[in-house]
């Protein structure tokens, strides 16, 4: 298929998973975050906005692109780093 | 490699083996010097993702001759097309050749995967004596008195101490911000591009795109495909495969609050991409981060102990017409190596020492070209170009090709009337007409 769902794309790219998250959103922060640009940015669509009004992340199968971390407004409301060595995205084509 | 190795010293440390590191690595192991090239991807490439077309096959043809032959190509760029778009219609520049310089070897370019590419082009590194670790994230320098001495990993006693350093860590250099040699960017000089692979026989390639042997094509779009986001897209063919992405303004994703991925699904979708790409598989979709702005993001190159190369340095020319980066990260690397190698034969690391590195990069004509263009990366995002003239191109060619019984017109009236329709406005057109000269002619 040529025309695919942002699910669809996702499931061709392949990620090792470490046991805990290289990115942390602070939801306190985010909560009073109006921009929320990490939202639109992230390529993987990993922020999620919840009901309380704060911002979940999914780090599983982050692509490491650093968009979120540029486009952060909120002084301290992420942690940015780079996954362990040999764990998250790992491209085989691209 | 064990914690054994980390005790050890070594003359340089390259961090990050893409195309900038791995030339770094090549050239200094060359030189006899212990050369430590680190990635924190599982393999060399793993985390890499460019459009990606190798321009400037002969820069690489002066490390490695004949490297096409060994290495993992796609095809040689014989033909590129810079396309503008409006919904309806596509008004393009083709270009395309036979000449020597661009079918027979060194050739001009070819288009990679890069996972491939970078995997094979570390393996010439540490084939030349190189040590590459993988796996091994690097989280900041070792420092004393003023001067670099070496890297901390995120490892179990993870501090390898060397004498040089050069940080080819990417869009993203953490080493680069730490150390104080580059501010932190701005995100309308960043895009972010988002890519697919898409899976297709060879032979429906070479026909669908009129190719022949290994012959390939580079085509860049810019216009409506992106919407009202400042951003363009490309489309290159591999062997039995077509990269294809979109590239789009950070700044103006958010303001736009459009999704980049939309954006890659309504290029697909656009009339004059659609036919290029039917029947074929999604094979990976990928993201990453492109520094854009040129010259004016460049950062302090050097200083005590350390160097900063490839896409860390910024090192990557966007102006609309070049959309390079994999050659100026082999010459910047391969620069900082030259300067590494100057630098060890008078065992003097000090900031004047490496100053080397500017003067080469001068003299191999990468300072020169940044330079040249420092005004075309802001003139190509800016909106007119990105929005009204694909737009009155794409117009003005509908009403000169259109024969419809009525009059026709000549070319400067039918100009200034469909310049009036899609609301340009003279006095901005002359100056646009001055900043565009500023960015590509004089």
């Amino acid at each position: 298929m040529v025309m695919t769902t942002h699910e669809e794309k996702m499931r061709t790219a392949y990620f090792r998973v470490d046991d805990t998250p290289h990115i942390v959103v602070d939801p306190e922060k985010c909560r009073e975050c109006s921009v929320r640009a990490c939202i639109t940015v992230c390529p993987a669509d990993l922020f999620v906005p919840l009901d309380d009004g704060s911002v979940l992340f999914n780090y599983e199968q982050c692509f490491e692109c650093g968009s979120c971390y540029f486009v952060c407004t909120e002084e301290g409301a992420l942690q940015w780093n780079y996954p362990r060595g040999g764990y998250g995205v790992t491209f085989r084509e691209s | 490699m064990t914690t054994s190795k980390t005790s050890e010293h070594f003359d340089v440390i390259v961090v990050g083996a893409g195309p900038a590191g791995s030339a770094a690595a090549l050239v200094t192991a060359r030189a006899g010097l212990k050369v430590l090239l680190i990635e924190r991807g599982e393999y060399p490439g793993a985390k890499n993702v460019s459009g990606a077309v190798l321009y400037g096959s002969a820069i690489l043809h002066q490390l490695i001759p004949n490297w096409w032959e060994q290495a993992p190509v796609e095809r040689h760029v014989t033909r590129r097309e810079l396309a503008l778009l409006s919904p309806t219609t596509s008004v393009s520049l083709d270009f395309q050749s036979v000449a020597p310089s661009y079918v027979d070897p060194p050739f001009n370019g070819f288009t990679v995967l890069r996972p491939k590419f970078d995997r094979w082009f570390a393996a010439q590194a540490e084939a030349a004596g190189a040590f590459v670790l993988n796996a091994t994230v690097v989280d900041d320098v070792l420092r004393e008195k003023g001067q670099i001495v070496g890297v901390r990993t995120r490892r179990e006693a993870g501090d390898i101490r060397g004498d040089v350093v050069i940080a080819c860590d990417g869009v993203n250099s953490w080493l680069a911000r730490k150390v104080g040699l580059q501010r932190q960017l701005r995100t309308h000089e960043l895009a972010l591009g988002v890519k697919e692979v898409i899976g297709l026989d060879e032979s429906v390639i070479r026909e669908r795109f009129h190719l022949d042997g290994s012959a390939g094509v580079a085509r860049e779009y810019i216009g409506a495909v992106t919407g009202s986001v400042h951003g363009g897209a490309f489309l290159y063919t591999n062997r039995n495969s077509l990269s294809l992405g979109v590239i789009s303004q950070l700044s103006s994703l958010v303001e736009q609050k459009q999704r980049a991925y939309e954006l890659l699904e309504a290029f697909k979708a656009h009339p004059s991409v659609a036919p290029l790409v039917r029947g074929g598989t999604l094979r990976e979709y990928s993201a990453h981060l492109i520094p854009e702005a040129g010259y004016s993001m460049i950062p302090k190159l050097f200083t005590h102990g350390m160097m900063v190369a490839g896409d860390a340095a910024g090192l990557c020319l966007s102006t609309g017409i070049y959309i390079e980066g994999i050659n100026y990260a082999i010459q910047s690397g391969r620069a900082a190596g030259d300067a590494a190698i100057a630098a060890c034969e008078r065992r003097e690391f000090s900031r004047d020492t490496l100053s080397k590195y500017l003067d080469l990069l001068r003299k191999r004509h990468v300072a020169g070209d940044f330079h040249a263009y420092r005004h075309a990366p802001a003139f190509v995002n800016s909106e007119r170009l990105q929005n009204l003239y694909p737009e009155l191109a794409a117009r003005g060619s509908e009403a000169l090709f259109r024969v419809d019984g009525n009059r026709k017109r000549k070319l400067l009236p039918l100009g200034w009337r469909t310049m009036r329709e899609v609301g340009g406005r003279p006095h901005q057109v002359l100056k646009d007409i001055y900043h565009a000269g500023r960015a590509y002619l004089w």
